[in-house]
């Protein structure tokens, strides 16, 4: 039975437990599930946080994250895959973004929830507003980010 | 065709998205950034570097040498930062 990832870009919170247990329960062909969650940090540089705001491309965010999905189950046997991302304002401590993989062995979980993280960072677009008592800005894009997409393209 | 400003070059341009008829000898993305720069100041402004700027056209990542022939709709943005 061919795998379908579900993909889901919302504002709303997400239940961690609940993916999981969605990816897993009732089946006896998973062995590992692997888990990524993104978490809004209260800090950056050393300077406190009051929140982030992302700002997504309705229709590409879906489209983009779906191709690397794709990707994702062509590259790994995967039983299972969820990916969730947020948009609009996020506090500290609160979820931002949620990979689930689920395979029959542990290391094609661990490789793909890592693949699709770096991929999500680079690719997906969505753009980070830091709110702090200075103000207002944009995140600035990591070159080690694209150095941690890039290692899985070498042949 | 219809072109769309996300982030801060969406807040240099001052408009989220638009209609615009560039002319036939505007091939490429790099040429559509060229003629949108010279539309204006708050244009030239949030394409001052070029390099940085991405672009997609009809929701897949692009390179600046991209034909934009038969584009629906394309997008301006910077480096992206979700994850």
């Amino acid at each position: 039975m061919s795998v379908t990832a579900t993909i889901r870009i919302q504002e709303a919170d997400f239940d961690v437990a609940g993916e999981i247990a969605a990816l897993s329960q009732g089946r006896t062909d998973v062995g590992a599930v692997v888990t990524f969650s993104g978490v809004c940090r209260g800090s950056e540089n050393g300077e406190p946080i009051a929140a982030l705001t992302l700002e997504h491309y309705p229709g590409m965010a879906e489209a983009e994250i779906g191709r690397h999905a794709d990707e994702a189950l062509a590259r790994w046997p995967l039983k299972g895959l969820t990916i969730i991302h947020r948009f609009g304002r996020i506090a500290p401590g609160e979820n931002i973004v949620l990979v689930v993989t689920a395979s029959s062995h542990r290391q094609a979980a661990f490789e793909a929830a890592d693949f699709l993280m770096d991929y999500l960072k680079t690719n997906a677009p969505f753009w980070k507003r830091e709110e702090s008592e200075k103000g207002t800005s944009w995140v600035d894009a990591r070159d080690h980010d694209d150095a941690a997409a890039a290692r899985w393209t070498k042949p | 065709m219809r072109v769309k400003y996300f982030a801060w070059v969406r807040e240099r341009v001052g408009v989220a998205e638009e209609t615009v008829e560039p002319p036939a000898d505007v091939r490429t993305v790099t040429d559509l950034i060229g003629w949108l720069s010279s539309r204006g100041e708050a244009y030239a402004y949030a394409f001052e570097e070029p390099k940085v700027i991405r672009a997609a056209i009809d929701h897949a990542h692009v390179k600046p040498d991209a034909a934009i022939a038969g584009a629906r709709e394309i997008a301006f943005f910077p480096p992206m930062t979700g994850g």
